[in-house]
């Protein structure tokens, strides 16, 4: 049965968002996303400094089977992203809301993220 | 809806994760994809593949009858007991499929693809008709694929009665099993680059023989790992690396072509002369990816003499980087860029395989 935390915010495309002390956004990918994707081997991530739109695609992830893109959920500037993912890209199956997170960005609109889906709303998408 | 195979309940109780294979409930994988692979690689791993499709062809012109249905030639199998593999050609020269051709005591085994089946009888029962065979497709049988290094090791502990005939067995021949009862058939055959046996019984007795592998500590492996280490093999997977637009000539497969004897009148001889007199215009190669990311079938690879295409891409678990097949234009030198999603990434051209017996070979 796939992890679903209840203090994360989640979008349809399966990705996870936590809003942090300073009030930037990390996003990464959910434990049903990865169940779906297999052994994943390859991470691609945005540029730090980047501006993205919601909806872009912020980076690639790979598993042994398939290529899957990771999408912007909320709009902003990207201000870090996990050099240590790429380097091991399996932590996305083994943490994927923990040492897998894949970039955080400082939101345009700080609001937007409180409308996003929350756990039980995530839960229902996947049928969990 | 699906067929199950007999070892739908042994793939359910291992945790497999079953998805529908050529109108088969298959499981892509038992949990990792990897971890089955490098198993296979390093212990010993078996795969369900019932679903593949057994013919038993008998007469007396069965051999004149294969030896006009296949581009690879049965005289070739001297004794009982030897395999050859072969492509099934149409009159133009596209592969209509890939298969492998056992003597037997009945006169021949042949195992084809199982997303082919259809088309394949149909074809085989339309050129048989002109001669004195009959064919039986023997959908009663299960097939297990036990492989990798102490394969051969874990069968016999598996399998007590069957530990003279593997004994027996040389790589790439098969033999019916006669102290077992029930038509079972013991081949050291597969699909993985490593040593290992390709079982036929009746179905069902195929859970009982899976339990004492289980016993025995071989490990399932599905159908997501038998693609990575047929792809890390050089091996071709049809659908994929070939099919009836492509010639045998330009899928890697010109050594499976038997030429001789010169009036050997099989289908799609002419027309593979033809391509062979006026110089292939492709040619099969292994890539090994250097830039980033991971190389899947379909993508454009740009070379110096012309555009050629990826015919199936993986992340190599041995090898850990990406590896592909390509069919290139025959002149493409040894360094070509691959379009993944729009960036051209730089590939170095090897020649197949990429791992044998766990080892990298280019």
């Amino acid at each position: 049965m796939s992890q679903v935390p209840a203090e994360l915010k989640y979008v349809d495309t399966h990705e996870w968002l936590r809003r942090e002390a300073d009030g930037s956004i990390t996003i990464g990918i959910t434990d049903h996303a990865q169940e779906l994707l297999g052994d994943v081997v390859y991470v691609d991530l945005p540029q730090v400094g980047s501006r993205l739109n919601r909806g872009d695609t912020a980076g690639v992830v790979e598993s042994v089977k398939a290529a899957s893109d990771v999408y912007v959920p909320l709009e902003g500037e990207v201000v870090a992203v996990n050099q240590e993912l790429v380097d091991a890209p399996e932590l996305a199956n083994t943490e994927p809301y923990g040492g897998a997170w894949f970039f955080r960005i400082k939101p345009a609109h700080p609001a937007d993220y409180d409308g996003l889906l929350d756990a039980d709303a995530y839960k229902a998408l996947i049928g969990a | 809806m699906p067929q199950r195979t007999p070892l739908y309940e042994a793939h359910v109780a291992a945790g497999g994760k079953l998805v529908d294979f050529a109108g088969w409930e298959l499981p892509i994988h038992y949990g990792s994809q990897l971890k089955e692979h490098e198993i296979v690689r390093a212990d010993a791993g078996m795969f369900d593949v019932s679903h593949m499709t057994v013919l038993d062809i008998t007469g007396p012109q069965a051999t004149a009858f294969l030896q006009q249905l296949l581009a690879n030639d049965v005289a070739r199998l001297g004794v009982e007991g030897k395999a050859l593999y072969s492509a099934m050609l149409t009159p133009d020269g596209g592969v209509i499929d890939d298969l492998i051709v056992y003597r037997t005591a009945w006169d021949y085994r042949m195992v084809v693809n199982a997303a082919t089946r259809a088309k394949d009888l149909a074809w085989i029962a339309a050129r048989a008709a002109a001669f004195d065979v009959t064919v039986t497709e023997r959908s009663e049988l299960a097939m297990l694929a036990i492989q990798g290094p102490n394969a051969l090791a874990k069968t016999r502990a598996a399998a007590p009665q069957l530990a003279g005939l593997i004994d027996s067995l040389q790589v790439f021949q098969g033999l019916a099993a006669p102290e077992v009862d029930g038509g079972w058939f013991v081949a050291r055959t597969g699909y993985t680059g490593e040593d290992g046996l390709e079982i036929m019984l009746p179905g069902e007795q195929a859970i009982a023989l899976w339990n004492a592998l289980l016993l025995a500590g071989v490990s399932p492996a599905g159908l997501g790992a038998r693609d990575t280490l047929r792809l890390e093999a050089g091996m071709n997977l049809y659908g994929s690396d070939m099919d009836e637009t492509v010639s045998p000539l330009a899928a890697g497969m010109g050594w499976t072509i038997a030429w001789q004897p010169a009036e050997r009148d099989f289908v799609g001889r002419v027309a593979l002369e033809a391509e062979r007199a006026a110089g292939p215009a492709w040619r099969q190669v292994g890539l090994v990816l250097q830039g980033k990311g991971v190389l899947r079938g379909g993508q454009p690879v740009r070379t110096d003499v012309g555009d050629g295409v990826i015919t199936s891409g993986t992340f190599s678990p041995t090898l850990r980087l990406s590896v592909a097949i390509a069919r290139v234009p025959a002149g493409c030198g040894e360094q070509v860029e691959v379009d993944i999603r729009g960036k051209l990434e730089p590939a170095r051209v090897v020649k197949l395989p990429f791992v044998r017996h766990g080892k990298q070979v280019f």
